[in-house]
């Protein structure tokens, strides 16, 4: 891969923090997002625990006319745009837009939305409709919409990969870059907290079913007892060198390398064994020239179920070997729950500010002493400043057996 | 890791359309010409305003799913999985032998599982009346329906396939897309395999009802054969559509070592958005033009090469404009020359799906020297004023196919699909 890619502005809704700064505050502070689901709608939801976004203002990030139109999901990928354009200084109308791009990564689309006009039509009348449902709910939505806000032209795109999307999505932005663009918005996120979306995810047996938000995610903790499904995401301006070097762009980081493989081991579980997740990253490593030897800190994937979290220690451990036992690993996503498509992208965003800050943040809840007896994965459990911080390998998983890795490194 | 002088070919066809399961069938439809499109038997429809799609009859069981299968995925899922199985026999790949890590899946749709979700979501509501709806009532799988990715992988899991796989979801243009992106993987290097299509089994109330609020739909008159109508000067909208088409795509190199029957080649692929508005399009055509230029410069294709352009053609007035005067900015006086046509006159519009059966069409045209014809064209508009290949198929060599797909969110695409020629020929 020729062209150099480097990540310039950074855009974050989590549920710790809307903004960047914000954002970054609570996660080096350890601070958890988890709370008992404050929605009024939710008192009949299986799912007690789950990671919120509060004080989202539809009306900071977009006209009255755009809000009605759109889901809550493509809301807080809109406000992320905004605000990473913002954060790289960067202004679309001041460079051509066919070489402005846009890639989400979309996991479940408009779901509050659907839901509403699913109501209209079966309590009501199918003409009930909304004409807005149309363009919505469907899975294409924010990128849309975003290419529309900030007139971008050039090939934008729409992946979903379940969890692993978000990294995925960087992917193919990064070609675009190869190919011609000059900047692509990417990342993605997700609003799976509305009453229905709730129901679909309690089918999965990993979901957390218990009241109490302190032990509801704990990834590679022996007290695991699942996960807790969040909402938010981000997106980052992902930019050809030598192009945000002539404007004289700061750079938060470098994309050196990308692979995804998949399981094809079963519908929902991940195979034990993890050789193909462990695949995805040396393949990834070695797109980015790196070793793992280079790898200072692992944002990992971390499912917080005991299976997932042990298919996940083992690929580390064929990547690895003895040295992963000195090997800082965090799982910051403890913090906000699980995003779906905006989990990969907001680890990604909190990688490129760990690179660029020296400091690592920390796993919420964290036990370095039991997570390393049990997983051999030495947890960051406090705020971090290595000695080196050049290079961090981001991992992602999706449900269904979904792998995928992207390897940053540090700007010179 | 690029190895852009990597030749991609199609291999295998796999299709589930309207008006007959499998690929032949699906290929007698259309060069027949006779449309598919009937009134909507999945659901009462009377209360709707369009009350027409064109559907499949499909069986999962006699499409070789197993039970469990069956249970778990939605009918576009399942599709998916029937057309990847008759995709990957007519390529004569035996995947247990080949090395599975280097063989990939990427896969379209527009709007994934809507009938489960939409199913699951009338029990759990009683018929809507509940907002905070019953979770007692979540059927077991019911998260797979939720995330459309499911049924990329459960495509992966069939066939043990270790490659990247995914889902790829703009909205209309789904189908080029996948089969795009998995062709720019396959450059990468990152699989020599790739099994790219699209599915969508749209035809539920919530997606007629929200094409019926925007109007974009043909209530379809006394005839629903009829209804489907593209370029002609009574077109009133498209006819909602479902089905999939998978195919095999593989390293040219490792299609000639094993000695398989080659369709076609995968030339060239682009994209572009229009930054105008989520379902309007510019009158003139610019970034469709900007994309078909782009994609045909990639496959070093000159305009008067093309022999057959497989349109968008929904049979709206605004997107039947908007086609024809981005084939006249992008190819100049052989706009005029080239064979037009659009299936959907036959098949229907199924939103992401569409785009990956229309490249199954291309690779079929390619192949076998027949372009199929644009049915129910009778009265042309006159501000389409291009040869769109009315009532009947043409016998002629077809080297050089063009597809393009147009889709809600602005999402332009286009793809080049040629017969396999020599390297000095192809100018590679």
């Amino acid at each position: 891969m020729s062209t150099r890619a480097v990540l310039t502005g950074v855009g974050v809704v989590a549920p710790i923090g809307i903004g960047t700064a914000p954002y970054w505050r609570s996660a080096l502070a350890g601070r958890s997002g988890l709370r008992r689901l404050n929605r009024l709608d939710a008192t009949c939801s299986p799912i007690a625990v789950a990671g919120e976004v509060t004080g989202f203002e539809p009306a900071t990030w977009m006209t009255n006319k755009l809000r009605v139109q759109t889901d809550r999901w493509s809301w807080f990928a809109m406000a992320a745009a905004e605000m990473a354009l913002a954060d790289a200084a960067f202004k679309p109308a001041d460079h051509p837009n066919f070489q402005l791009s846009v890639v989400t990564a979309s996991g479940s689309g408009g779901n509050e939305f659907g839901q509403k006009e699913e109501q209209a039509l079966w309590a009501e009348h199918p003409s009930k409709v909304s004409a807005y449902q149309s363009i919505a709910w469907f899975y294409a939505a924010s990128t849309g919409q975003i290419s529309i806000k900030h007139g971008l032209t050039g090939g934008c795109g729409v992946v979903s990969a379940d969890g692993a999307g978000g990294l995925d999505a960087l992917k193919q932005a990064w070609r675009l870059l190869r190919r011609g663009s000059k900047a692509v918005l990417v990342g993605g996120s997700e609003a799976p907290l509305s009453p229905f979306a709730l129901t679909c995810q309690s089918t999965l047996h990993t979901v957390y079913r218990g009241q109490d938000p302190d032990r509801a995610y704990l990834p590679f903790s022996p007290h695991a007892a699942g996960f807790v499904p969040g909402e938010g995401g981000a997106l980052m301006v992902l930019e050809d060198r030598s192009h945000a070097a002539e404007r004289g762009a700061r750079i938060y980081a470098e994309l050196l390398g990308h692979a995804a493989t998949h399981d094809a081991h079963h519908h929902t579980a991940p195979a034990p064994d993890g050789v193909q997740l462990a695949r995805a990253i040396t393949t990834a490593l070695a797109s980015a020239g790196r070793e793992p030897d280079d790898v200072d800190v692992v944002f990992a994937d971390g499912a917080g179920d005991p299976d997932g979290d042990a298919a996940e220690a083992a690929a580390l451990r064929r990547v690895f070997g003895p040295r992963l036992a000195d090997l800082p690993v965090t799982v910051p996503k403890s913090a906000v729950g699980r995003l779906t498509s905006g989990g990969g992208a907001l680890d990604t965003a909190c990688a490129a500010l760990a690179l660029r800050s020296g400091v690592i943040p920390p796993t919420a809840g964290a036990d370095e002493v039991a997570s390393l007896e049990r997983y051999g994965i030495r947890l960051v459990t406090r705020r971090l400043r290595p000695a080196r911080l050049c290079t961090v390998l981001v991992v992602a998983r999706g449900t269904g057996g979904f792998n995928s890795a992207v390897v940053l490194g540090s700007f010179e | 890791m690029q190895a852009n002088g990597r030749r991609v070919v199609v291999t295998g066809v796999g299709a589930i359309a309207p008006g007959g399961v499998g690929r032949e069938a699906f290929w007698d439809r259309i060069v027949g010409g006779r449309p598919a499109i009937r009134r909507i038997s999945r659901f009462d429809p009377t209360e709707y305003r369009s009350c027409i799609a064109a559907e499949c009859d499909f069986d999962p069981v006699a499409a070789g799913l197993t039970p469990q299968e069956i249970r778990r995925n939605d009918r576009f899922a399942q599709f998916a999985l029937a057309a990847s199985a008759e995709a990957l026999l007519d390529s004569g790949l035996r995947t247990g032998e080949e090395d599975t890590e280097r063989i990939g899946v990427s896969l379209g749709t527009a709007v994934g599982a809507t009938i489960t979700l939409e199913d699951e979501y009338v029990v759990a509501s009683d018929h809507g009346r509940l907002w905070e709806v019953d979770p007692g009532h979540g059927m077991p799988f019911l998260y797979r329906a939720m995330h459309p990715s499911s049924a990329a992988s459960e495509i992966s899991l069939r066939y043990g396939l270790h490659g990247p796989s995914g889902v790829v979801s703009t909205g209309c243009t789904s189908g080029i897309d996948a089969i795009g992106y998995a062709f720019q993987a396959m450059k990468d290097g990152e699989a020599d395999i790739m099994l790219a299509g699209a599915s969508d089994a749209p035809i539920s109330p919530i997606t007629v009802a929200c094409f019926d609020a925007i109007r974009a739909t043909t209530t379809g008159g006394d005839d629903p054969e009829q209804a489907s109508t593209p370029f002609d000067k009574e077109r009133s909208g498209f006819v909602l559509g479902e089905g999939s088409a998978i195919l095999v795509l593989e390293d040219l190199d490792h299609a000639l070592a094993r000695g398989a029957h080659i369709y076609c080649e995968v030339r060239g692929y682009d994209n572009r958005a229009n930054a105008y508005h989520m379902t309007g399009l510019r009158p003139d055509g610019y970034e469709l033009s900007e994309a078909i230029i782009s994609a045909m410069c990639e496959a070093g294709v000159r305009p008067d090469q093309l022999d057959y352009i497989s349109a968008h053609g929904s049979g709206t007035a605004q997107n039947d404009r908007h086609e024809t005067a981005a084939y006249k900015r992008a190819l100049g006086d052989h706009a005029y020359k080239v064979a037009i046509s659009s299936v959907k006159s036959v098949i229907g519009h199924s939103l992401g799906a569409i785009g990956s059966l229309e490249m199954a069409a291309c690779a079929l045209a390619v192949d076998r020297g027949v372009i199929p014809p644009t049915a129910n064209l009778v009265h042309p508009d006159p501000e389409c004023d291009l040869d769109y290949t009315p009532i009947f198929a043409r016998e002629q060599p077809v080297r050089h196919a063009l597809s393009v797909g147009s889709g809600f969110g602005g999402f332009q695409s286009a793809m080049v699909f040629s017969a396999v020629l020599s390297a000095a020929e192809a100018g590679i």
